[in-house]
């Protein structure tokens, strides 16, 4: 396999013959790509190069070489295709060179969508795992982690997929999803260390992403769907924004206030800052000074998280946890940008049979999409098209005051006569 | 290929499971975590009910990584965490373990390694971004590139917390713009319509699905050389580049033509105000590897601003609301023009229905 990319390098690279080229080293000029080089944060550049004299892998050359081109000519050189593994639809992302006539070796570039753990969280044995794989039969280049949330293998030929699949699916891992299906979540860390985490969203992640396994690997819907997780609505993982499904962790009850705290607080940091940086940021105005510490009117409050954040040892999320669910944030493309907005206000989401019950209401909002949705229409898209309304009746969701920032302000509508 | 061949048979296993990849103090207080102090930028303090304390080390990565510099976080993460890691939604890499000796040395190590510890509480955190010229098919742009050459100017900004709060940055190589809505947002923007690539059109180009793509329908069925093939009304086209997703040969991108713009005000947190969109405050940057210093110039301009004026805990956003957008054009000297009012759907949300002015 080597030795047949080595001659087509002789035969037609740019360079004449990059084995042989400049002062013996592996790797051809890159100028433009060396200024990357210098300063004080981390350089790809500088990973890419060493990882390529380590493992004199020609692709990584081709790679390179076709970077440094794309930094002169301002455009890039990527075309798509179709390259799956077996009984797969979606997952490895085609990558072809459109001008692999001079760059031979990078001529095939693709990329595998893994799942990563819910969380992002690993222990050595199982990335030394995915990184010895990884080194047998693709570049080495990695990404950790795509903005699908995905960890990204960068650059393997379509002959060696199938099999790098199988290794890594034998040790757990899976492909992650393309294309109009599911797409693989996100989730912020959770309940694993955050204080403020009000589920156990890696949980419901793995359970989530496991059901529509399916529908990730086999895509067949208008288009993309993404779950993204959040254990509060500080929202780390930024889902109302970025996925049509966003479950954030809240609260019912009221905020939990520790008042020794509050006072040790207050001794430390003084009044001035509870009332500038606390009290005056309350987006409601419900917290109020009282008796030389601080009330909270439980009625006002919206579980915006600020208070929380500027006195984590003082102020904690309620007792009664859940999540609330909004639905249809997606960027530009090509409506404009849309923020997700609130479907289900709360859902308690403790126990097996709580995320057996979202499992089925979101396979129900699921069903109205298909039938109701266009081509190449974001659920978002295709709420407002129809209107909430005619989403909420259609899929058997009770309306909720908290699903709108205030009622309609035209009367063009046809109430029952 | 050697489907025939194959013995393993797949298992749709979904994302990989996490619970061995769980540090045991986190395994044993989960969800029982009581509060959390940043004692020094890029260290987190978390205290369990049980009065266990987790410590975390956070570092800044080039997030477009190789096998050499995952091994070497391995290795760290051996020494100084007993074998656990993790990452950020923004890339950053984290190291937790109970014991608070590891901290120094981890970060000392950290730091000869080349990876900066920092990224939390009011500092500016690495940059969420996207694939670029290395690998996506539609970019105009590099985005590891200009990361780079942007975390190199806010170093400092990123290892210590002197923000007014925290700063999330997003680079887009099209203006699908998959980095997303930040506080500061660059992302690339066409000036051009596409160039119809006829010859290429005809084979690869679904017509309708293109025709579908165009959010303002300025592309029109034609006949070229007695094929069929597409036009665009270049009148009403309004360069977004939607239409190159769907067929190649409408051709967006362009060595001088595809530029830069930058955003602001963009917020995902529902903290003190709701999530809110970017507003656009630059635009015309020219697109200018390997360094792009036009576009870090008008970055380190808003910072700079932001830091001197921003009142604790305002986000970019929120201290905008409050100087308003006067003032943050006076004091980022960065110029409003014509271009920056809105023209599309729901336009009309984005302009003044009151009398609040400001001289
Ligand atoms: C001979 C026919 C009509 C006459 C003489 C007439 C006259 C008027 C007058 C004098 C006003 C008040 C303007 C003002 O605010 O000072 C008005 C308002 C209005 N008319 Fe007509 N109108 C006629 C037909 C119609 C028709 C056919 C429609 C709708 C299909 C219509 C819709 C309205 C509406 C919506 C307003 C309120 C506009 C506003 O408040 O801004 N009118 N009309
Ligand atoms: C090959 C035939 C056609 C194609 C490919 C086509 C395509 C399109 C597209 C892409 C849009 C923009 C949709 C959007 O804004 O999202 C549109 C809008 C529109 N089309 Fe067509 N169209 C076709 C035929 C027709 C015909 C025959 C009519 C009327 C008799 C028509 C009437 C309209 C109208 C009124 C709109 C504007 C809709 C609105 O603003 O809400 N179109 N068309
Ligand atoms: S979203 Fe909330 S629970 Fe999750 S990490 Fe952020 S602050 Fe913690
Ligand atoms: S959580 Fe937000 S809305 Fe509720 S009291 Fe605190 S600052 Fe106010
Ligand atoms: S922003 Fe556009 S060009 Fe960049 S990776 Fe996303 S789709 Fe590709
Ligand atoms: S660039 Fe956008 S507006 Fe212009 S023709 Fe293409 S899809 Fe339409």
């Amino acid at each position: 396999m080597e030795g047949a990319n080595d001659s087509a390098v002789k035969e037609s690279c740019h360079c004449g013959g990059c084995n042989s080229s400049g002062n013996g080293k592996f790797l051809n000029e890159t100028p433009m790509l060396d200024q990357l080089e210098s300063g004080p944060w981390p350089s790809f550049i500088s990973g890419f190069k060493e990882l390529a004299e380590r493992t004199q892998k020609p692709m990584l050359r081709g790679v390179l070489d076709q970077l440094e081109y794309s930094y002169n000519t301002k455009m890039g050189y990527w075309k798509g295709g179709l390259v799956t593994v077996d009984g797969y639809g979606a997952g490895i992302i085609t990558r072809y060179s459109m001008i692999k006539d001079k760059f031979p070796e990078a001529a095939e570039f693709h990329t595998m969508r893994i799942q990563p753990a819910p969380g992002l969280h690993y222990n050595t044995a199982m990335l030394r795992e995915l990184c010895d794989t990884w080194e047998k039969y693709g570049s080495g280049i990695i990404t950790l982690h795509g903005q699908t949330g995905d960890i990204m293998l960068q650059g393997i030929e379509q002959d060696k997929v199938q099999e790098c699949f199988d290794e890594l699916n034998q040790k757990g891992w899976d492909l992650g999803g393309a294309g109009a299906g599911m797409r693989t979540g996100v989730s912020c860390i959770g309940q694993a260390r955050c204080d403020n985490a009000c589920y156990d969203n890696l949980k419901l992640h793995l359970d989530a992403l496991k059901y529509f396994s399916g529908r990730v690997h086999r895509p067949e819907w208008n288009y993309k769907l993404k779950f993204k997780f959040s254990g509060c609505p500080n929202d780390c993982t930024n889902a109302i924004m970025r996925s049509d499904l966003a479950v954030i962790g809240t609260w019912r009850d009221a905020i939990a206030i520790d008042h020794d705290e509050v006072k040790a607080w207050i001794a430390e940091k003084g009044v001035d800052a509870l009332v500038n940086n606390v009290i005056n940021h309350c987006p409601t105005k419900a917290i109020t000074l009282k008796e030389g510490g601080i009330q909270i009117d439980t009625g006002d409050c919206v579980r915006c998280m600020h208070c929380i954040n500027a006195m984590s040892k003082a102020l904690s999320p309620g007792k009664e946890k859940g999540i609330a669910l909004l639905m249809g944030g997606k960027n530009t493309l090509k409506v404009g940008v849309n923020m997700g907005s609130l479907i289900v206000p709360f859902m308690k989401m403790e126990t097996d049979e709580d995320r057996e019950a979202f499992l089925e209401l979101i396979e129900e909002i699921i069903d109205w999409w298909d039938d109701a949705g266009l081509d190449h229409e974001r659920i978002g898209e295709t709420i407002e098209r129809v209107g909430l309304k005619q989403f909420l009746d259609g899929v058997g969701i009770e309306y909720d005051i908290n699903q709108i920032s205030r009622p309609r302000d035209n009367p063009y509508f046809k109430a029952k006569y | 290929m050697s489907s025939q061949e194959r013995t393993w048979k797949t298992i749709e296993s979904g994302p990989h499971t996490y619970e061995e990849a769980l540090h045991p103090v986190v395994r044993k207080n989960y969800g029982k975590w009581k509060y959390h102090e940043i004692p020094k930028p890029g260290v987190l303090k978390h205290v369990a009910e049980s009065g266990d304390t987790i410590w975390t080390v956070r570092a800044g990565t080039p997030r477009q990584d190789t096998i050499d510099k995952v091994r070497q976080l391995c290795d760290v993460a051996d020494k100084y965490s007993d074998g656990f890691l993790r990452f950020t939604v923004r890339n950053n890499v984290e190291f937790l373990t109970p014991n608070g000796e590891n901290v120094e040395p981890m970060i000392a190590e950290l730091e000869s390694l080349g990876f900066p510890v920092g990224g939390t509480g009011m500092c500016v955190s690495a940059v969420s971004h996207t694939q670029g010229w290395l690998h996506c098919d539609i970019p105009a742009t590099d985005a590891s590139g200009v990361v780079k050459s942007m975390m190199d100017t806010v170093y400092n900004e990123f290892k210590d917390m002197q923000m007014p709060n925290k700063v999330r940055l997003s680079t887009s190589c099209c203006s699908i713009n998959c980095g997303g809505q930040a506080d500061i947002a660059v992302v690339v923007k066409h000036t051009r319509p596409p160039r119809i690539n006829h010859e290429h059109l005809v084979k690869t180009c679904e017509l309708p699905k293109a025709v579908a793509r165009c959010p303002v329908a300025a592309i029109r069925p034609t006949v070229v050389d007695g094929k069929k093939s597409l036009m665009v009304d270049e009148a009403k086209c309004i360069c977004c580049g939607a239409c190159f997703g769907a067929c190649p040969a409408m051709e967006i991108n362009h060595p001088e033509h595809s530029k830069f713009a930058v955003w602001v005000g963009g917020k995902n947190s529902n903290a003190r105000s709701k999530p809110s969109t970017m507003s656009l405050v630059a635009h015309n940057l020219p697109n200018n590897p390997p360094r792009w210093p036009e576009v870090t110039e008008v970055v380190g301009r808003i910072l700079t601003a932001y830091k001197a004026g921003g009142r604790p805990w305002e986000r970019i956003g929120e201290w905008i609301n409050r100087i308003g957008w006067k003032r943050f054009f006076e004091e980022t000297g960065l110029q409003f023009d014509d271009n920056m009012i809105d023209s599309y759907r729901h336009a009309r949300t984005t302009f003044n229905q009151s009398a609040h002015i400001r001289f």
